[in-house]
């Protein structure tokens, strides 16, 4: 074992993978010689070549073009768009190609491509370093939708991403590269190396696709949330003292729904917490979900804690962050505490 | 037979120097000054295909403007030009050092290259619209947005022109005709096309002038605007700015390693003008050129400027990692600043002396203008800003949703 942050993680996942499997194929904008604006691809292309991981013209949709042409033709391609809110010039190829290709060849054709992108805000980036696209692509179906939340997580979802023969659009939230945070902007930095998943194996291991993580068990009310947003919830829920059940998705589609089901109607409360907007949020399908399968459990509406509904601004980060407080609050609303 | 038969092998472009290596610029094809032609504006798209490959100067090693390309600028508007140039980087110095202070998140300098903004945006008019891209301060500085104004964007404060929402850099201004600009790259390309297609359809001789760098060509937007600009023949100056990096990538992954970016031009039947992009004469004689042509309803024209980023990408980049140190020193075509300065010098129109009075004239003016920002607030002290500027803009009207989710955050400030 070592102690890894998450970057240190998903550099070590594309590493194994890369070792194993001549397949395996790293390509984006800045990936090679520089190693990423993040330093996740770091010391791969002089480990593995300028022909196993390479730096890529600035172009979205030709970086999913290709990969995907390169996955027809037998390679495993993890492809790097340097910032979701970048995704979006790649939007047919994922959409119209990537996530249909096996449906519309009657399962004879298939490209295995991992799209890693850096999501979410927190880092003074304004309204085009901030976003959290996840739930457009939840809504297109023929993907794969990941987020962790740790480095532990990060590594064992990312090698099961590559292996994956389904396409995966894997999202890193940012503010958590190098150290959990649990929403309060002001107390110093807080590093991986105390957390427990920060200890990670340095070989291969894999994380299932497509099961969440009961991340703190408790019967008073289940938190569901990805991402960032589980250490703020786990912050909320410390501060709060209630007996709170917190769920780390993981994995957002395929949703693991018999986890938060049998959660919810245990605890018969529920509180839904991301950090994208609100409006046609993921936690529009999560609520829909929980109260199709847990009505006659409820004791109380379920609660929706989210970014407001407008771009992400530079001035008012932390009023648009969805930070403890609001989580506290919605806790407190479900529990009728208030 | 089969002994002749080789794989395929992927082609990885070449990178001439990384650190560590002697800085090497002989990829950069040049043409003395003064040597290349200059056709009539009118000429036949596909006629400038020496153009786009062959390089526009007009200042020569001794600081003389020659060649048909030499503009007949009076001194004063050099003198001008030069000012322009010189705020711009003196701005940008201080607001480097504001960053480092922490007074504001982000900054991106345009250290090398404010020739192209200035020259260009000088030899326009005001009626025509600038779709820039974040390295084009000069045009802003050129069209006389006050340094106030921009400093507030840059600190987030109560009086930034963007409502507290975009990152430093991305200024606009309605009145000047300078577009909103996007962190998003290339979008701007064919957004100047449709501006002017529409300027077209009014009848207007007003033109549209956009920039993007060499690595932005990459994006399918560039195609679209070249695309778009030929079919309808739309009065634009479409500008590329080689400034040989696009943060780590080496402009030969953007395509420039077997040719030029203006030669993409003629391929669209659209114009296309390679020019000296540190020479401040030749970009304003080059502009002038697809201007005239443009209003006469003879199309567009790519335009390459050839010259360097000498910053680093913005304030989170630091490019000793992927380049040599002293990569600039080499840089065959020299600092623009620099080489106007010694052109007014050669014929009289400037000294050594005029020259420092007014470096310590424009530091004296960023400072008190930086002074004057600092009154309406930075970034830091947000809670002096109203926070429900965050829910205005979205729509035109304030819906009803964000009405309430506005009233919760006042409701939790208190």
């Amino acid at each position: 074992m070592a102690r890894m942050n998450v970057v240190q993680a998903l550099n070590s996942a594309m590493d194994v993978m890369l070792g194993r499997d001549p397949a395996v194929i790293v390509l984006g904008e800045d990936v090679g010689y520089f190693g990423g604006v993040f330093r996740v691809t770091d010391g791969l292309q002089k480990k593995y070549g300028e022909h196993r991981v390479l730096d890529t013209p600035i172009a979205e949709g030709g970086i999913l073009g290709v990969a995907i042409g390169m996955g027809v033709g037998g390679l495993r391609p993890v492809a790097e768009i340097q910032f979701a809110d970048y995704i979006y010039p790649a939007a047919d190829q994922i959409f119209s190609e990537l996530a249909r290709i096996r449906y519309r060849s009657g399962g004879d054709f298939f490209s295995p491509v991992t799209v890693r992108t850096p999501c979410g805000g927190g880092i003074r980036g304004g309204q085009t370093h901030s976003q959290s696209p996840e739930a457009i692509f939840t809504h297109v179906c023929g993907l794969k939708v990941v987020m962790p939340s740790n480095p532990y997580d990060a590594k064992g979802l990312l090698i099961a991403a590559i292996e994956d023969d389904d396409p995966v659009i894997f999202f890193e939230p940012k503010r958590i590269y190098n150290g959990p945070f649990d929403g309060i902007p002001d107390k110093p930095a807080v590093s991986w190396s105390g957390h427990p998943r920060g200890e990670v194996p340095e070989g291969h291991y894999t994380v299932p696709i497509g099961k969440a993580e009961i991340v703190r068990p408790g019967t008073a009310v289940t938190l569901i949330s990805y991402g960032t947003m589980v250490h703020v919830c786990e912050n909320a829920v410390r501060e709060l003292g209630v007996d709170a059940e917190i769920i780390d998705l993981r994995t957002l589609s395929p949703l693991d729904v018999d986890t938060l089901c049998h959660s919810v109607c245990r605890t018969g409360r529920c509180v839904i917490v991301h950090e994208a907007t609100r409006f046609s949020g993921f936690g529009a399908e999560l609520s829909a979900t929980v109260q199709e399968q847990c009505f006659w459990n409820l004791e109380a509406p379920i609660v929706r804690v989210a970014g407001w509904d407008t771009p992400y601004p530079h001035a008012f980060e932390w009023d648009y962050f969805p930070g403890p407080k609001r989580v506290m609050r919605a806790i407190q609303t479900v529990l009728e505490l208030q | 037979m089969a002994a002749d038969l080789q794989a395929s092998r992927l082609h990885i472009p070449f990178v001439p120097s990384r650190p560590g290596d002697r800085p090497d610029f002989s990829y950069v094809s040049l043409s003395p000054a003064g040597e290349v032609p200059r056709p009539d504006p009118r000429l036949p798209a596909l006629e400038t295909q020496e153009l786009s490959r062959t390089l526009v100067r007009v200042l020569d090693d001794e600081h003389h403007a020659v060649g048909p390309w030499a503009p007949r600028l009076e001194p004063a508007t050099l003198r001008l030009g030069l000012r322009h140039m010189l705020l711009t980087r003196v701005l940008d110095d201080r607001m480097q050092r504001a960053h480092r202070q922490g007074r504001i998140s982000f900054y991106i300098r345009s250290l090398g290259e404010e020739a192209v903004s200035v020259a260009q945006t000088m030899a326009l008019r005001g009626g025509d619209m600038l779709f820039p891209s974040y390295r084009n301060q000069g045009a802003f500085i050129v069209r006389g947005i006050e340094l106030v104004a921009m400093m507030c964007q840059l600190l987030s404060n109560r009086a930034d022109m963007c409502k507290g929402r975009q990152l430093p850099v991305m200024y606009h201004s309605k009145a000047k005709n300078l577009f909103t600009i996007s962190g998003n790259l290339t979008t701007q390309f064919p957004q100047a096309v449709g501006w002017a297609m529409a300027a077209a359809i009014k009848g207007t001789d007003d033109v549209a002038c956009t920039w993007i760098g060499e690595g932005s060509s990459a994006e399918a937007d560039f195609h679209h605007g070249l695309l778009f600009a030929s079919v309808y023949r739309a009065p634009v100056l479409l500008n590329i700015v080689n400034n040989q990096w696009a943060i780590s990538t080496f402009q030969g992954y953007a395509g420039g390693e077997r040719q030029t970016f203006a030669a993409r031009a003629p391929g669209f039947a659209v114009a296309g003008v390679r020019v000296d992009g540190n020479d401040f004469l030749a970009v304003h004689a080059v502009t002038s050129w697809a201007a005239e042509r443009a209003r006469a309803g003879h199309g567009a024209t790519l335009i390459e400027h050839v010259t360097y980023r000498a910053a680093a990408h913005s304030t989170s980049d630091d490019p000793s990692r992927y380049r040599p140190k002293d990569d600039y020193e080499h840089w065959p075509l020299g600092d623009p600043v620099e080489r106007l300065k010694q052109h007014l010098i050669a014929e009289g129109h400037w000294s050594e002396e005029q020259h420092a009075t007014l470096v310590e004239e424009l530091g004296a003016l960023v400072a008190r203008s930086w002074d004057q920002a600092l009154q309406y607030g930075t970034m830091a002290e947000s809670s002096l800003m109203d926070p429900s500027l965050m829910f205005e803009d979205v729509y035109k009207e304030l819906p009803e949703h964000l009405r309430r989710q506005r009233d919760e955050l006042l409701a939790e400030r208190g």
